[in-house]
């Protein structure tokens, strides 16, 4: 579904994603870790349209996406979610999903329609489906949440989730993950997972990628990357130092 | 629901009175401020999502010099004209817009832009003075009562052409605001970024809506200059008419459907209350006065006037729950 081949990306001199390759299954969900700073969020932007790359290809169902823009990106069926959620303030939870499935369906289908794909996706994530509720009054795992219901509500075939743990406690996790999981599960849809932590992520993944300063240095079963001397060394040499 | 129709019921019924009840002064004063009112809310159209844009005294200008020349010297009638305008305006709005958006040019930048626009087509009107007469300005060719020149010398009918344009305006800004279109514009105008991931192709809808807000500011230009038959590059272009926009759409409020409105009636009962009131005694007072009154209304009510009379009523029915995720 997705091929990736020798992507790179410099910002100036400095090389955030080096020589990075991998492929990706239809109905897979492929974990990417890799400590802060290792190049995971500016893989996602550049699969996603938000960077160009500064070189290496992207292949989306055979066809080159690296460069295009990021709503024909969205179009094409590629969903994301920020690490560090951005809500659309002046718009009500409703509207922010209601927007994105209209648009994300390339503005052809109705406003109903749009917002009946809204509820389901905001049903999906379990978040409230009403629409007095504004995104003021939300705690860090429900903006999460709205993420995954923006991404979802475009109805992505191929949905890029940027640490949706980050920042919850133990429940809460417990709750997103399986959430994701069902999404895979549940609506077929391909997923690649980031998170700097291993975690829960471990248990549900069918195979992982690690990223250690912009570069892949493991790829495959989470029961072996738990063991890999590279992969341990950057982790607990994190965790220590 | 029944309220708000009542009110426009009632709120059209004394426009169609009006002309009949009052002098002709005021008259002449009302068709100004609703010909201005519909372009302050052309003006938000862009205004309210944070484009702000500082070169609609081009559009203006534009609108109102190309009917103008064509029918003073071509013969051409402005039914012609007017449509010609309203296209040059729009396509200096795609030839000015699409290089900003692309290349983001946001904020103070897109100001800059903008204001630099509106002095560009003030000296090209000045210095085109063949046509145009320069600064002195320049009178259309008058041929009395006439559909085909659309010059009307009894103020009715431009009354009624303007209360028309007025309510066109309105239901433009409606249409916006109540469709998708807004929702798109507000998550644009907070994040591009956010709002190009979820599959909004936000060069597409800022063009859109800046296009739509040039041509109808030339369209309020076109019909400002066939009534008013005078055409001098400072009124009808250039900064100082910029600013007026700006300052009035402002004060008035631009997320609201009246907003702009009100903000044209005060500041023009203002200037002409003002003018009328020191006469010829001191030069400027009455300019003064109507700087620091803008500054105050911009100061104490950043939402306008009409946002600020809305406050209460607005913040109770938009209910910001807090509220904490939990599963089950
Ligand atoms: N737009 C940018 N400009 C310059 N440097 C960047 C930019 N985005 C990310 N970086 C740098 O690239 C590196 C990788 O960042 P990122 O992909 O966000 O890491 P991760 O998501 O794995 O924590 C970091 O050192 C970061 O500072
Ligand atoms: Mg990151």
């Amino acid at each position: 579904m997705l091929a990736v081949e020798g992507l790179c990306k410099r910002f100036g001199g400095f090389l955030a994603v080096n020589e990075v390759s991998f492929d990706l299954r239809a109905g897979e969900i492929l974990g990417l870790i890799g400590p802060n700073g290792s190049g995971k969020s500016t893989t996602f932007n550049l699969i996603a349209g938000n960077l160009r790359p500064s070189a290496g290809s992207i292949r989306f169902d055979g066809r080159e996406i690296g460069g295009l823009a990021a709503h024909a990106i969205c179009h094409l069926g590629i969903g994301r979610t920020f690490q560090i959620p951005r809500p659309f303030r002046k718009l009500s939870l409703l509207e922010n999903v209601t927007v994105a499935a209209y648009h994300g369906a390339g503005g052809k289908i109705s406003r109903a329609e749009a917002q009946h794909r809204a509820e389901t996706a905001l049903e999906m994530v379990g978040l409230p489906v009403s629409s007095s509720v504004q995104t003021n009054g939300m705690g860090a795992a429900a903006l999460k949440k709205l993420e995954l219901a923006r991404a979802l509500a475009t109805k992505p075939r191929l949905l890029l989730a940027d640490e949706s743990l980050g920042g919850l406690d133990r429940e809460e996790m417990e709750h997103a993950a399986e959430v994701l999981d069902d999404i895979r599960n549940r609506l077929g849809i391909t997923i690649i997972w980031v998170e700097h932590i291993m975690g829960v992520l471990m248990r549900i993944v069918d195979r992982v990628i690690v990223l250690d300063h912009g570069e892949k240095i493991f790829e495959g079963k989470p029961a072996q990357a738990a063991v890999d001397p590279r992969v341990t060394e950057v982790y607990l040499g994190k965790a220590r130092t | 629901m029944s309220t708000t129709r009542l009110a426009w019921a009632a709120g059209l019924a004394i426009l169609i009175v009006l002309p009949f009840i009052t002098p002709t002064y005021f008259l002449h004063l009302l068709i100004q401020i609703l010909i201005w009112a519909f372009i302050y809310t052309a003006w938000s159209l862009m205004g309210r999502f944070g484009f702000v844009s500082f070169g609609h005294g081009a559009f203006m200008g534009i609108g109102a010099y190309v009917p103008a020349l064509l029918w003073s010297y071509w013969n051409v009638t402005p039914w012609l004209g007017i449509p010609l305008g309203v296209v040059l305006s729009g396509l200096l709005a795609i030839i000015i817009g699409y290089p900003c958006f692309r290349r983001r040019v946001i904020g103070h930048y897109f100001a800059l832009v903008t204001l630099a626009l509106s002095q560009v087509v003030l000296l090209s009107l000045i210095a085109a003075r063949e046509i145009t007469g320069g600064s002195l300005g320049f009178t259309q060719r008058a041929v009395g009562y006439s559909w085909y020149a659309l010059q009307f010398p009894e103020k009715s009918y431009f009354y009624a052409i303007a209360v028309l344009l007025w309510l066109f305006g309105l239901a433009v800004w409606r249409r916006i605001d109540r469709g998708i279109g807004r929702e798109a514009l507000e998550a644009i105008s907070e994040d591009e970024e956010a709002a190009a991931s979820v599959g909004i192709d936000v060069l597409r809808e800022k063009m859109r809506v800046t296009v739509i807000s040039a041509a109808l500011t030339a369209l309020g230009g076109a019909v400002y200059g066939q009534y008013v038959m005078y055409l001098n590059p400072e009124t009808v272009s250039g900064i100082a008419v910029s600013l007026q926009i700006v300052f009035a759409a402002i004060a008035g409020g631009v997320y609201s459907l009246f907003g702009p409105s009100v903000g044209a009636l005060l500041t023009l009962s203002l200037t002409e209350g003002l003018r009328v009131w020191f006469g010829a005694n001191f030069v400027g007072a009455a300019n003064t006065i109507y700087g620091i009154l803008l500054v105050l209304c911009i100061i104490f009510m950043p939402q306008g006037i009409v946002g600020t009379l809305q406050r209460p009523k607005g913040s109770s029915a938009r209910r910001d729950i807090a509220w904490n995720w939990r599963k089950g």
